[in-house]
């Protein structure tokens, strides 16, 4: 039988996980990321394993994104850890974007692990090209 | 994650250990409170390895996202796992990089796990960027309750 990692914390910690969060907030993984720019956008791509699309949270704050995933592992209710890498259930990290960004027309896709969102730049604002006549 | 599995994470004891292990990632070594495995691997490593047991199995979680499980290399050599595989990042032409943070190229990890395992009972699968080995344990080494006569 496999319960949530959530399951597991409060049978061993008593109380729920929000009361324990108010006591010492847990810390968070810097998930690592890649950024890249072209003509039309930004894009960007951060490793998430463990995270589904449920447990993911993608908010735009003024100028702020920011990210957020839940781990969840299936686990068996008396699991016991021998090892860990990965010592945290939270991933987050936050980004400041430019004004020439359109947050409006987000997209973001998670598959596998991977979370990609791309941020289109307004279109006004794109590079344009200036052709030079010849007089 | 799996420290809150344990009884003592908010003990003294597991304070020690965080600091412990703060120490050892600053100073690259880990001879002043004792010796490392000599198969462990350097924190950091791809893909993110933990490994929880129950009394009747062991389970091994790679945290290796975006591949393809196909091309994973998994095998079971006494008690070492070794799985190795390759993560492909697709090149983008014509942009403009900024963080390269994230791991791409060839992987190998070995995993020690305890010597009661059972080779031919092994079940994986892969969720949400998640590789999940299970191996059974022998029955021999499962706790028995012993009866007073």
């Amino acid at each position: 039988m496999a319960t949530t990692q959530k399951d597991v914390t409060q049978q061993t910690q008593g109380g729920t996980p929000q009361e324990r969060r108010s006591t010492r907030p847990e810390q968070a993984i810097r998930p690592p990321v890649d950024v890249f720019e072209t003509a039309d956008g930004i894009t960007l791509q951060a490793d998430m394993p463990g995270v589904s699309r449920e447990r993911l949270n993608l908010r735009v704050d003024g100028n702020t994104l920011l990210l957020e995933g839940n781990v969840q592992l299936d686990m068996p209710q008396q699991m016991e850890a021998l090892y860990a890498d990965v010592r945290s259930t939270l991933y987050r990290c936050s980004f400041a974007l430019s004004n020439e960004l359109d947050t409006g027309r987000i997209a973001a896709n998670l598959k596998d692990g991977v979370l990609s969102v791309t941020i289109p730049k307004r279109e006004e604002l794109k590079p344009r090209k200036i052709e030079v006549h010849a007089s | 994650m799996f420290e809150r599995i344990t009884p003592y994470e908010d003990s003294l004891l597991s304070q020690f250990r965080r600091l412990e292990q703060d120490l050892d990632d600053f100073f690259g070594g880990g001879t002043w409170t004792g010796s490392r495995n000599i198969r462990s691997f350097a924190s950091g490593t791809f893909p993110g390895v933990n490994v929880g047991a129950t009394p009747d199995s062991v389970t091994v979680y790679l945290f290796a996202p975006g591949i393809d499980p196909k091309s994973l290399d998994t095998s079971i050599q006494q008690n070492f796992l070794s799985v190795s595989g390759e993560r492909r990042l697709p090149a983008q032409k014509d942009a403009t990089h900024y963080r390269q943070e994230r791991f791409g190229g060839a992987f190998r990890r070995i995993v020690t796990l305890p010597d009661d395992v059972d080779p031919e009972r092994v079940d994986a699968r892969y969720v949400d960027g998640v590789v999940q080995i299970k191996i059974g344990r022998r029955e021999s080494a499962r706790p028995r309750q012993i009866q007073i006569q």
